[in-house]
């Protein structure tokens, strides 16, 4: 089997690929790994803002971790938040500019080690903002050392044998501790190792956003990202480590809807 | 005009809303607590947001954001929740945003942490120090403008009297220089058009890979150059003549100006420098009269902070002395045995005597 066929002409004329690039993404290089799950995450992001309508009403608080090396290529208003503290800034941005789509991104470090109390608070008072988790269950910037979801057994550079949860404790999963908050709309978590995960993902934040711009409150969407480099395999094996490992503790799909916990999900 | 008999909290929170601070988020602690508690009730008034925030983390980070859409936006608190708040500083800080921090401090023990940065890496606030209710309706309005001038936090170090104590002031707005548009501000309106913004400290610019922090943060050394030169503010009385020169800050001084008046009336050749900005210090007042006097006594209750600015600004050209001490009752909150013009007599007395070998005429 060839890859294309040669003999038939194409059914369909060729397209630039500027034609399919969102409007808020940058032409330019980035630095981040082969085989990394963040920029596909990212740009379904900015896809779902265009396709709402909002994209030159919107701003981010971002956090720091291996995204920081992409941000510069969206062309979003933003600000460099320090590691913990973006829901709190996308607070301050909310609360002054009610008008404006405002979404946050954190790495799982970020979010669920270092502001933890942040998004919870955030998430509690009802803040009329998106927060978008990046988890790939490493400090991937470090170069691979245990995060708060981290799963037991993962192998990290702190944890050379494997996360034990008698030495290291448990992992923490958001869709457990947000859904039962008053402040929440909408909690929801999706992968991005398939185009029909891809598609599942894009469809939550296209949600969790339509519930921001609802005024329905706090809205939140974990995406499991691929880190083949912090898992320490080869990058062709990332998306099936992240099925086999990650997402069975980690499950998929939405965890509150309108406001109301999901029962199936319980 | 139409003076108004009202606390320090109360008068500091609606000379801020004069000034058009229309966000304030804060966490209660003693002696802070009654500016939040003004902030919470007078703002929403204003058309304003007061946020009551989870913690002092969190309060600056939400003064953080309001400040990147352009608003004017405050926080505060005391030495111990400052503490918390300096990793945030120290970033809002190099991203050129103008915070404006109330900070009613437990005493004088916090100078250098207000001096000094206080966080990661090279940068200063501003810090305006009022010697009374009076001058704080003065200072936060102050703050503001000059937070937005200099795209630099602004911090008001206040303390346990200032806030708690009433003083008939007039509440009127200050008219200041007519500033330019905040055009670094977000509201989403250059998205997609390669022109979106990125408030950062480390020179992070849209489009293009990586970070310039050098160059970024020698441009804003360059700024604290022009800082020093341009707004260091300090009052002084009796410097012509005097053989002994007296410097203290905020409420002390205002103990430490009335010994000072009553020995020059009773002859004593005595003069009083009072930094109002602690940073940039008033270095010049200090060299300006190092040449002529025997001795700089520096009455500051703490364990000798202030006096290391005394001492780099005089560089040897006038002999220095520790008048103060750490002072405090058991509250913690700064009003100790000092802070009361009869000791504080005694002590200068005894130090003018020592160095100008004059007894005070009698």
């Amino acid at each position: 089997m060839t890859l294309i066929d040669t003999d038939r002409p194409p059914t369909v004329p060729a397209k630039e690929w500027r034609a399919r690039k969102p409007s808020l993404l940058l032409e330019g290089d980035h630095d981040l790994c082969s085989g990394c799950g963040e920029p596909i995450a990212l740009r379904s992001l900015l896809e779902v803002i265009e396709e709402l309508g909002w994209a030159d009403r919107a701003m981010a608080a971002v956090g720091i971790g291996c995204y920081t090396a992409l941000t510069p290529l969206l062309d979003v208003d933003m600000v460099q938040a320090l590691h913990g503290r973006a829901p709190s800034v996308a607070t301050g941005l909310k609360r002054m500019r009610p008008d404006r789509l405002v979404f946050t991104l954190q790495g799982d470090g970020d979010m669920v080690n270092e502001g933890l109390q942040e998004v919870l608070h955030s998430a509690a008072r009802g803040e009329a903002i998106t927060c978008v988790l990046l988890n790939n269950g490493v400090f991937g910037e470090t170069g691979g050392h245990m995060t708060a979801t981290t799963v037991l057994g993962q192998r990290t550079k702190n944890t050379l044998e494997g996360r034990d949860a008698k030495y290291h404790g448990h992992p923490i999963s958001m869709t457990d501790l947000l859904p039962p908050l008053g402040g929440v709309s909408y909690v929801a978590r999706g992968t991005v190792t398939t185009a029909r995960d891809v598609e599942r993902t894009r469809r939550y934040l296209r949600r969790a956003l339509e519930a921001q711009i609802a005024g329905d409150g706090f809205s939140f969407v974990e995406i499991l990202t691929m880190c083949p480099t912090g898992w320490f395999i080869p990058v062709t094996e990332g998306p099936g480590y992240l099925n086999d490992t990650i997402a069975p503790v980690f499950r998929t799909g939405e965890f509150k809807a309108d406001g109301k916990i999901v029962e199936t999900q319980k | 005009m139409t003076r108004r008999f009202v606390e320090g909290s109360e008068a500091i929170v609606e000379a801020a809303i004069l000034a058009g601070c229309r966000f304030f988020a804060g966490y209660p602690m003693t002696p802070f607590t009654e500016v939040l508690d003004h902030m919470a009730e007078k703002m929403p008034l204003a058309g304003g947001i007061c946020v009551n925030a989870e913690s002092e983390l969190e309060a600056v980070g939400m003064a953080w954001g309001a400040l990147a859409t352009g608003a004017r936006a405050a926080t505060g608190s005391t030495g111990q929740g400052l503490s918390l708040m300096q990793e945030s500083f120290s970033e809002i800080t190099r991203a050129e945003l103008p915070l404006v921090v109330v900070n009613m401090a437990r005493g004088q023990s916090d100078y250098y942490q207000s001096t000094r940065g206080g966080g990661h890496g090279d940068y200063f606030h501003i810090i305006l120090c009022p010697i009374d209710i009076h001058e704080a309706v003065e200072h936060i309005q102050l703050a503001f403008h000059l937070a937005d001038v200099w795209r630099n936090p602004v911090q008001i170090y206040g303390d346990y009297l200032l806030a708690h104590t009433a003083e008939a002031v007039e509440l009127e707005a200050i008219a200041f220089d007519t500033l330019p548009a905040k055009d670094w501000a977000l509201d989403g309106s250059l998205n997609g058009t390669g022109g979106s913004r990125n408030i950062n400290s480390i020179g992070m610019t849209k489009g293009n890979k990586g970070i310039e922090p050098e160059r970024f943060w020698k441009r804003l050394q360059a700024k604290y150059e022009a800082i020093k030169i341009a707004e260091a503010r300090h009052e002084a009385e009796f410097l012509e003549d005097a053989n002994y020169v007296v410097t203290a800050f905020g409420t002390t001084a205002k103990f430490v100006r009335h010994v000072i008046r009553e020995m020059r009336n009773e002859g004593s050749r005595i003069g009083y420098i009072r930094p109002i900005t602690l940073w940039p210090f008033p270095s010049q007042a200090f060299c300006d009269v190092a040449g002529s006097v025997r001795e700089i006594g520096v009455f500051e209750l703490n364990g000798g902070q202030m006096i290391d600015d005394v001492r780099l600004a005089v560089l040897g050209a006038a002999p220095v002395a520790a008048l103060g001490g750490i002072s405090s009752d058991e509250s913690g909150f700064g009003v100790g045995p000092l802070l009361n013009t009869d000791v504080i007599r005694s002590i200068l007395e005894a130090a003018y005597e020592r160095a100008t070998g004059e007894e005070k005429d009698q």
